[in-house]
């Protein structure tokens, strides 16, 4: 599948902005995290900045983005649209945890539900997006249990790694934060190997003799393609990156968005200070590096099954 | 509505003959014509005269070589929507432009409320629906939505373009939820199938296997093939002097 920037964009920003969104609420609600007026400014902005700045992105790739709206009504059999709904639904109680949060310094009543609500609500919201992928039968490295799951891992472990960061910006202890993104960490990186066992082991769900219905005649080879330039469906559909530097990628995701970041929160729970700060700091720009290439590896190993049309052995 | 109607009154459809296709593309070229003035209008492409042409087509004809050696055979194979009883394409649309009809089945995309998001196209397996980048919305076969029903046009232009246009009558319209139609009838004579069933997409459109070829499939090969003895006659020699010559083989 070809990898759209403006979607991977929206994907790893929001996710990561659900994800401290999350964290951020259920800190609230269980006084985790204290109602100080600045963490809850730098926070909520974050991550209210990061969910809109994806959003917006994701209305890039569409040809009419000023109906944008109407992928709000198709919620009964859409997932694409449910995903509409409920970015939608996480805006006003994440307005009241932040109004009581950043301007009235108090995290109790009113903003510890509020805090509840989004808690809900956003890791909600990114699952719904990985359903956009899990559901569709065409794809089979899409079509798996983890696609989901893996989405929901990742988003948490990002929006930790930001908390941590937060939380040491503003100068408080990072030991609670730091160590829960490291044990996040380690969870989305175990779903993401699994993810890709399963991947590596699903059987391809078509070939040239399947979707022609013509291999009962033999072998079947493309002798002539419909059409002399790449048409819309090789061009989104057609693209796939070698084995090879598959291969090679997912090494570098696993070094840059789990094992790096990891490593560096584990330190940062038992450092303090400036050192802490310069460990969070470099574990995220490293994690933002890993999860952006996690995201194009994504589409790019993605085969779409209209391509054994096109005489691709399998898909 | 997105969601899909429970059952509807046809499955109107296109039954597809691979045995008689000749590839000749003027069902993709006519189905190009009429569209582009009828319901998907404008269908235009892109630098059409240029290096890289590109545009939405609504059918599009793949030639294939089918089988190994003497019993291999040419096929080829037009492919268009497939107008599907279940399909995705139709659920995962956000707005509600892609919608199935009740009254006979076919499968639309209203361009008044497309926001062109491509997801659609990602959930139909069989490539058929293809982006107007120009337009900025999803194209597909209509099934001629707006010939069939025409009351405009003489009775024998009541089909789609494509079946009215093919010379080897490769290509057939009808209601395949009717046992007692000509095109359920044909594809319960000639073993018609679906395309990747096992999908789920359940299509409405089916294909005519090719026929066993004339004389069986592994019809051998007669002596009309080997070449005729030699008669020994000086220009005959001549010239397999000059044929061994030029291939290289009486230079050493």
């Amino acid at each position: 599948m070809h990898p759209a920037y403006s979607v991977i964009l929206f994907t790893t920003a929001s996710g990561a902005g659900y994800g401290l969104l999350c964290l951020m609420g259920l800190g609230a609600a269980t006084g985790a995290l204290p109602p100080d007026r600045l963490l809850g400014l730098l926070g909520l902005g974050l991550a209210l900045a990061l969910i809109t700045t994806g959003l917006l992105s994701s209305t890039f790739h569409l040809g009419h983005p000023e109906r944008a709206w109407r992928a709000l009504s198709q919620w009964r059999s859409s997932w694409l649209s449910r995903e509409g709904v409920l970015s939608v639904a996480t805006y006003p109680p994440a307005a009241v945890l932040g109004i009581g949060w950043a301007v009235l310094g108090r995290t109790d009543g009113l903003a510890a539900l509020a805090g509840l609500a989004v808690s809900v609500l956003a890791p909600v919201t990114v699952y719904v997006t990985g359903m956009i992928y899990q559901s569709l039968p065409t794809i089979r490295q899409w079509h798996q249990p983890l696609t989901a799951p893996v989405y929901v891992a990742l988003a948490l472990a990002t929006g930790a790694l930001l908390l941590s960061l937060l939380m040491a910006v503003v100068g408080h202890d990072v030991h609670g934060a730091s160590s829960l993104a490291a044990v996040l960490l380690g969870a989305a990186a175990a779903s993401k190997l699994s993810y890709w066992r399963s991947v590596d082991a699903a059987l391809p769900l078509a070939s040239p003799e399947t979707a022609t219905g013509l291999g009962r005649f033999g072998k079947v080879r493309q002798l002539e393609a419909p059409h002399s330039q790449a048409n819309f469906v090789m061009r989104e559909m057609g693209y796939f990156i070698a084995r090879r530097h598959a291969q090679a990628l997912r090494r570098i995701v696993l070094v840059l968005l789990f094992a790096a970041p990891l490593l560096l929160c584990l330190f940062a729970a038992n450092a303090g200070g400036s050192t802490a700060f310069a460990a969070l700091l470099s574990g995220t720009i490293s994690a933002a590096i890993g999860v952006v290439t996690e995201r194009w590896l994504f589409f790019a190993e993605a085969e779409h099954v209209v391509v054994t049309f096109y005489g691709r052995q399998s898909a | 509505m997105t969601t899909l109607p429970t059952s509807t009154a046809k499955k109107l459809g296109l039954v597809i003959d691979l045995d008689i296709c000749v590839g000749c593309q003027a069902c993709a070229t006519s189905c190009k014509e009429w569209n582009a003035q009828g319901y998907s209008a404008p269908l235009v492409d892109q630098d059409p005269y240029g290096a890289d042409p590109h545009g939405p087509w609504l059918n599009r004809v793949h030639t294939y070589e089918v089988g190994e050696g003497e019993t291999a055979r040419t096929v080829h194979f037009p492919r268009s929507c497939l107008h599907c009883e279940t399909p995705a394409c139709v659920t995962v649309c956000p707005t509600g432009a892609s919608y199935k009809r009740a009254e006979d089945g076919i499968v639309l995309v209203n361009p008044d409320t497309c926001i062109g998001c491509k997801l659609c196209s990602w959930a139909c397996p069989y490539g058929a629906r293809e982006y107007d980048y120009l337009e900025g919305v999803m194209k597909k076969c209509t099934l001629c939505v707006d010939r069939i029903y025409n009351v405009n046009l003489v009775e024998e232009d009541r089909v789609p373009a494509c079946v009215r246009a093919c010379p080897t009558g490769a290509r057939a319209f009808g209601d395949l939820s009717d046992p007692d139609s000509a095109v359920s009838k044909n594809v319960a004579a000639r073993g018609g199938y679906a395309l990747m069933p096992e999908l789920g997409y359940k299509p409405a459109n089916k294909y005519l296997p090719p026929r066993d070829k004339r004389g069986g499939a592994s019809r051998p090969v007669t002596g009309a093939a080997a070449p005729p003895a030699s008669t020994g006659s000086s220009l005959e020699n001549l010239f397999a002097w000059i044929d061994k010559a030029l291939s290289g083989q009486g230079l050493n």
